[in-house]
């Protein structure tokens, strides 16, 4: 038995002639934040639905916690917390009959659901709200009563699409606080989003998606050494001497590009860590040295550059 | 909309199709019966119902005389002052009522984005469709016994007589031909809930088709027959033929045959629903009543013609919603 709670082979969905999905193999392993991105239409959503038994699957298999989403969807359901795009709860019902009702269907004990629910809501900081209706809670709280709901399935695997879609910063990094709580607990989360930046901070690996195939798959260093090109960038602020002149002949060095206006800052590309030479070598010559600071790839750029190529190719 | 086909088709699935009815049931139940809705139909249906069997029982209270089954009459009779009565009331009410109950039972799920989340806890999409369908029936349910109680209450404080048992029967096969004929219309509703996602086309669908039942189509079962009308009727076979064939017509509107069950029933001297032959009549003392299996028999044909019509337009729901996608 692998540590995989979900993996895909083949997996085709077919909308007429058009292939949604067209044949992606993933496999997301226990303990892990796993990433969908891809722009809207990709077939994100769909893969989703797939995986939950929700939709049909034209070909391929998925295995969901060792179950098949389309012989067994109620064994697979009762295992997997979703969270779908811009989830909707019952407006008239407050928080706390909307996650009975849910605790109903899930057949969770009588005696166990009051607090089951309770230890739910504290964990997305909704307790105090829990008997107001859910018509009267703001897009963020929403989303964390769909976090809740999860929770309080004691879901092994969750599954989020777009969960940061159009909420605030302030919200967004709360939620994706919780999203990390989830992991802590021990539940794979698979989230689907284009929110590039934010998505980065919380995923373990991610999986481009690109016209129903998977393009990349990875983590983020490691999408961006393939995109990007191998490299290990670091942000070099100093004065007082021709930086890009003293920096370019230190071994492993390839790239010295002038970053941002005014000068003052450099980028510097190497195929290894260079930080400590490039701080000798600055003071050595009897420069000031400002910052220096090791730049992660963001998955932004990968993103971006990807897009990019595809489009150059194509043409 | 996707295909059911290929490989998946020969797949079958494991687990109950029941599971999660009962919470499903029970939530919709609750949300009827709190809902303002429920009270703006609760109230139509009193008013409705209160004015054809007021004034009848005023009028029977002034005639009372050797009639058998004078507890039925509250029902049936024509009162003076509305000229229409009780049960007539209802074949109109309960339609507009089912309506009211169903005609957003499933696109506002889709509307309010509860649908995808809702079908991933482990439930199947039949525990949603049925238990949407009963707890519906079961609120109709609810409300036409009250009614039938008010009338029944009333009949007892006003005429000052019990029903005999054979009255009470009857008047409760009236009462389970009533749920029956709602639940149809409350199939129809659901039918067009599950197919429009708008909320108000479904409602509009619904109620044009009860309007064209109840104005237009009596009309056009009429020309239609007429159409059919050899230009001269030589014999009564033929004249028979041509009734029966209007009256087949007509009793694919779910309105005709609750009220051709409900005449059955309530009023026991009917011996047929169709055209007499002097024949039938050989040896019938006129007006004397049919013994209750008797009626039953009579109508029998009515009855199943509605529970039918429920099943079939709830099956054409359900495969309608099977092969829909989840996603707004």
């Amino acid at each position: 038995m692998t540590d995989s709670v979900i993996s895909a082979r083949g997996l085709l969905k077919l909308y007429g002639a058009q292939r949604a999905v067209d044949g992606i193999d993933l496999d997301i392993r226990r303990g892990e934040i796993f990433g969908l991105l891809g722009p809207n239409g990709a077939g994100k959503t769909t893969t989703i639905l797939m995986m939950l038994g929700l939709t049909e699957i034209s070909g391929g298999t998925v295995d969901v916690l060792g179950f098949n989403p389309v012989r067994e969807p109620l064994e697979v359901k009762r295992r997997v917390g979703y969270l779908p795009d811009a989830v909707g709860f019952y407006d008239h019902l407050t928080a706390r009959e909307n996650l009975t009702y849910t605790a109903r269907l899930l057949d969770i004990p009588r005696s166990q659901v009051g607090q089951r629910i309770r230890e739910a809501m504290e964990s997305v900081e909704l307790a105090d709200v829990v008997d107001k209706r859910v018509g009267t809670y703001s897009r963020g709280m929403r989303q964390r009563l769909g976090i809740a709901e999860i929770v309080m399935k004691k879901a092994e695997v969750a599954i989020l699409d777009e969960p940061t879609s159009g909420l605030d910063p302030h919200a967004t990094i709360e939620l994706l606080e919780m999203i990390r709580a989830l992991k802590r607990a021990g539940v794979a989360v698979l989230l689907s989003s284009h929110l590039l930046d934010r998505v980065q901070s919380v995923c373990d690996r991610v999986a481009l998606f690109n016209k129903g195939r998977i393009a990349l798959m990875g983590t983020v260093v490691e999408l961006a050494n393939k995109v990007l090109g191998a490299g290990h960038p670091v942000l070099v602020e100093a004065s007082g001497i021709d930086v890009a002149g003293a920096l370019r002949d230190i071994a492993g060095v390839q790239r010295v590009t002038s970053e941002g206006e005014g000068g003052g800052a450099w980028r510097v590309v190497a195929d290894r860590d260079v930080r400590a030479a490039v701080a000798q070598r600055i003071v050595s010559s009897g420069g000031s040295l400002t910052r220096l600071a090791d730049l992660q790839p963001s998955l932004e750029e990968v993103y971006t550059r990807y897009f990019q190529q595809e489009v150059r190719h194509a043409a | 909309m996707p295909r059911n086909g290929g490989p998946r088709s020969s797949v079958t699935r494991v687990g109950s199709p029941f599971t999660g009815l009962g919470p499903v049931f029970m939530k919709e139940l609750s949300d009827h019966l709190s809902s303002i809705r429920m009270m703006v139909l609760t109230l139509f249906v009193i008013v409705f119902g209160a004015f054809p069997v007021a004034s009848s029982l005023q009028q029977l209270r002034t005639t009372v005389g050797a009639d058998a089954f004078l507890f039925l009459r509250i029902f049936t009779i024509e009162p003076e002052q509305v000229p229409i009565p009780f049960v007539q009331a209802l074949n109109f009410i309960i339609p507009l009522m089912a309506i009211g109950l169903g005609f957003d039972s499933v696109n506002s799920e889709f509307n309010r984005r509860t649908l995808s989340r809702v079908l991933s806890q482990p439930i199947y999409r039949d525990a949603l469709l049925l238990g949407k369908f009963l707890g519906g029936l079961v609120t109709l349910a609810v409300a036409l016994v009250a009614l039938w109680l008010i009338v029944f209450g009333a009949g007892l404080l006003l005429l000052g007589l019990p029903p005999r048992g054979v009255e009470v029967a009857r008047a409760l096969g009236f009462l389970a031909v009533a749920i029956a004929y709602g639940g149809v219309w409350l199939a129809v509703s659901m039918l067009f809930s599950v197919i429009f996602r708008s909320t108000a086309t479904s409602a509009l669908c619904a109620l044009g088709l009860w309007l064209f039942f109840f104005i237009l189509w009596p009309m056009i079962a009429q020309a239609i027959t007429l159409g059919f009308a050899p230009t001269e009727i030589r014999s009564v076979d033929e004249l028979v033929s041509l009734q029966e064939f209007g009256l087949a017509l007509q009793r694919l509107s779910p309105g005709t045959l609750f009220s051709e069950a409900v005449i059955g029933l309530l009023n026991p001297e009917t011996r047929s629903l169709g055209p007499m032959l002097p024949s039938q009549l050989r040896g019938a003392i006129m007006g004397a009543p049919l013994p209750l299996d008797q009626s039953l028999l009579l109508i029998w044909p009515q009855i199943t013609g509605l529970i039918a019509g429920m099943i079939v337009l709830f099956a054409l729901a359900y495969v309608i919603f099977q092969r829909q996608e989840v996603r707004a």
